[in-house]
């Protein structure tokens, strides 16, 4: 159906398709990436114009230097306990994950997704906000839970969907959600918690209540539209909410370029919505934090969203179901060029005297043990078991909650369930 | 003639076609590089280069947005959707545009354009790895839905779709990409080296969209199936020893009513199974259509086999799924009386 068209004298159209700098069997190359000195780039007052802090879209805010000192104007100045906290919090997120993980790999459950080496984008935020803000994440903030003391004998029922599953088994693992905790259950439809996210700061605006919400997304999922929506609104209602957006740098096999990512930044969407843009540096848990606390105070002063982009790297697989060596260089993550949030952190605290390397190793025992006395515990309430009718929970269950009352239709299926479970028994 | 799974199959199919008209152009998240996370697209861009193979950013609605461009233009794109449960924010583009813009411009433009979807459950995938939307697309006016069975027709159907010059929605079987499953998920998998139906010849060959195969043939009842159910319905027929003939019904829209109204005039008794939830889904329609071509020839009610109408629960899969033991419970009471 090509149109027959003359050619004029003109040159061939061809199409560019972003590349990133380095494949499998490349050295893992991070020249491109521009990292401004710690301490070097200004905060403008919370109650500054939207594009008093367009400048810092095309910057990173970054409060801990090479040497893991605090320095410039982002300092939160946190007290030794909560700096302390922030670490043994990410330190949790860590140890969790490695013993979930390889309870993935010892057939204990379907799926597992790990959020290594950006423990700091959760943990930072959820210290900075408060208790009572709203969380609408995906399935890489589970920091936000551990920061909230949510049980982890809890998370990991979820994860077994087994019988102490308070979803009754019906969501993939890691997909959880808690009222109680403000974390919103989290979608495998991604991008989709950034309007209603920006539709719950509404509300909460509506009603004149004083909490506000906090979303986030990836890189990848950013060219949904469901973020344009999330930033149109927001910006026109002024919502109180603040949006994060996790760049670290692969999607699945896919790197930022392609999700828009090549000539610019994230935080530079703000830009084209009127709306406040912050950029920094996501494995900096201080520069975190005070990013968090500069939106969140903005967002409580009625002066509307704030988008800021989580600078990190997803260090390992994007889940139990790739291998990131058949897409990337291997041992990438090592070369990241900020660094690890943990290693950062626990340097900060040695260098003001309130940390040492035998703490530092007694907690990770400390934690290592609560971690695995948490398992044996949701473990007593069984394991995802594939191939069986031995169900952990009861069938009946299944047409629960599709509507608030049970339609006719439903009800009769349930019967029809019961009796098939019986035949299968027989 | 070569083995090949369904995902070879599908690979080869867009190998041949890729190697044969140079409008062919593949996209989707993750189908470049890597080969996308099911792997049928591996290869590709090596072979055929990053214009013609390319990475989408992740949005369906721009996938398939950008895909309609394209072949308005003349190519003739193939778009995968990483899961059918993520075709939704590219809904409009499908319903409102690809489906109509022949209609509204009286054939002045055309959407020669194939979106393949993996789909349906089996593999723990959760809500959102495990839907089955076909039913959705069937009730669009202009859309062509096809659902192959096996690696031979898998093949065949994809080389038709792309040479299709209308928008054909393609969804693949995730649960059988590596071999057939018969619904009895306590018992080991036979990989498609073992089945004659994976015998794929290399090179070019079509299998004719809007055409039913009679996947096994049988006087007792008529089974209306498509995708992994034909294999669940040949299990539960031989499990209970009853003769029954399976009709795979290789597209839903346009249905092949021919077969499907010889089969039923045979055995006078007709069960229709999907994997997909019960209310509205294509069985409905099958069951309909059965009543008003066939009532006359019919012994008993027309039954239907299908997904509870729920989401697709995580740690409740087998009881979600319409298995030997639902299938053959709607078999029985078609042969009652
Ligand atoms: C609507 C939708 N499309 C596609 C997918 C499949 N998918 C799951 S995660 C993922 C990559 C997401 O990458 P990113 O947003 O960068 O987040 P990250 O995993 O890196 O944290 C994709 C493509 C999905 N879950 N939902």
């Amino acid at each position: 159906m090509a149109d027959k068209i003359e050619r004029r004298n003109r040159p061939a159209l061809s199409l560019h398709v972003p590349e990133p700098d380095a494949r499998p069997g490349d050295e893992p190359d991070f020249s491109r990436i521009q990292i401004p000195a710690a301490g070097s780039v200004p905060r403008p007052d919370v109650t500054a114009q939207p594009a008093e802090t367009h400048p810092l879209c095309f910057t990173m805010v970054r409060v801990l230097d090479d040497e893991a000192n605090a320095v410039g104007p982002w300092d939160p100045r946190l007290d030794p306990d909560t700096l302390r906290r922030m670490l043994r919090d990410m330190m949790m997120v860590r140890a969790f994950d490695d013993r979930m993980y390889r309870a993935q790999r010892q057939g204990k459950t379907s799926f597992y997704m790990k959020s290594t080496g950006e423990e700091a984008v959760a943990v930072g935020a959820a210290h900075a906000l408060d208790r009572e803000d709203m969380c609408f994440p995906t399935y890489r903030q589970p920091g936000l839970l551990v920061v909230r003391d949510y049980p982890l004998v809890d998370m990991m029922c979820q994860i077994y969907s087994n019988r102490g599953d308070k979803l009754q088994g019906r969501q993939l693992p890691i997909m959880y959600s808690d009222r109680a905790h403000g974390f919103f259950t989290i979608s495998g439809n991604l991008a989709t918690q950034l309007p209603q996210a920006v539709g719950w700061a509404m509300a909460s605006a509506i009603k004149g209540d004083s909490r506000i919400a906090a979303t986030w997304v990836g890189e990848g999922s950013s060219a949904e539209g469901d973020f344009h929506s999330a930033m149109t609104f927001s910006g026109v209602y002024r919502a109180p909410v603040i949006l994060n957006l996790v760049n670290n740098q692969w999607a699945i096999s896919s790197f930022a370029g392609i999700a828009g990512g090549e000539l610019t930044t994230f935080a530079a969407r703000a830009v084209g919505y009127g709306i406040a843009g912050l950029r920094v540096d996501g494995n900096d848990p201080l520069a975190v934090y005070a990013a968090t606390l500069w939106a969140a105070d903005r967002a409580r002063s009625n002066l509307g969203p704030t988008l800021i982009e989580h600078f990190t790297y997803r260090k390992e697989g994007h889940s139990t179901s790739d291998d990131p060596a058949a897409y990337r260089p291997q041992g990438a993550g090592e070369k990241w060029p900020l660094g690890d949030p943990i290693q950062r952190l626990k340097r900060h605290l040695i260098n003001l005297g309130e940390w040492s390397d035998e703490q530092h190793e007694s907690l990770q025992t400390q934690l290592s043990t609560e971690v695995r006395a948490a398992q044996r515990e949701a473990e007593k309430q069984g394991v995802l078991v594939a191939s069986t009718i031995d169900f952990p929970h009861d069938v009946r269950t299944m047409f629960e909650d599709v509507y608030a009352e049970m339609p006719w239709h439903l009800k009769e299926q349930q019967a029809q369930m019961a009796a098939e479970l019986e035949t299968k028994r027989k | 003639m070569t083995a090949m799974n369904m995902i070879e199959a599908l690979n080869s199919a867009h190998d041949v076609m890729m190697a044969r008209d140079d409008n062919v152009v593949v996209m989707g998240e993750d189908v470049g590089f890597f080969g996308g996370v099911f792997r049928v697209t591996a290869g590709l861009q090596d072979k055929y280069g990053r214009s013609r193979v390319f990475d989408a950013p992740i949005s369906e609605n721009g996938i398939i947005g950008v895909a309609i461009g394209m072949a308005t233009y003349g190519l003739r794109p193939v778009a995968e959707i990483q899961f059918a449960d993520y075709i939704y924010p590219g809904f409009d583009q499908v319903v409102s545009e690809a489906a109509r813009i022949r209609y509204r411009t009286a054939g002045e433009w055309y959407v020669p354009l194939t979106i393949r979807s993996p789909y349906g459950g089996g593999i723990f995938g959760g809500q959102t790895h495990s839907q089955s939307p076909e039913a959705l697309f069937a009730h669009v006016a202009g859309i062509t839905t096809v659902i192959p069975s096996n690696p031979y027709d898998a093949k065949g159907l994809l080389i038709s779709a792309i040479e299709s010059d209308d928008p054909v929605v393609f969804f693949e079987p995730k649960r059988i990409y590596n071999g057939p499953f018969d619904g009895f998920f306590d018992r080991p998998v036979t990989p498609w080296s073992k089945d004659p139906r994976a015998e794929v010849p290399e090179g070019y060959y079509t299998v004719p969209i809007g055409k039913a195969a009679i996947a096994r043939e049988g006087q007792a009842l008529t089974v209306l199936a498509y995708g992994t159910m034909v294999h669940v319905a040949i299990a539960t027929a031989e499990a209970n020893g009853i003769d029954a003939e399976v009709i795979d019904l290789r597209t839903i829209v346009p249905v092949d009513i021919e077969t499907i109204e010889q089969s039923v005039r045979k055995t006078g008794r007709c069960v229709v199974v999907h994997e997909a939830t019960r209310t509205a889904g294509f069985g409905a329609e099958l069951s309909a259509l059965v009543q008003e071509r066939c009532f006359y020839h019919l012994e008993a009610p027309v039954q239907r086999a299908a997904g509870w109408d729920t989401p697709y629960p995580h740690s409740l899969e087998w009881a979600y799924f319409p298995g030997p033991i639902r299938l053959g419970t709607a078999f029985k009471k078609a042969l009652e009386d």
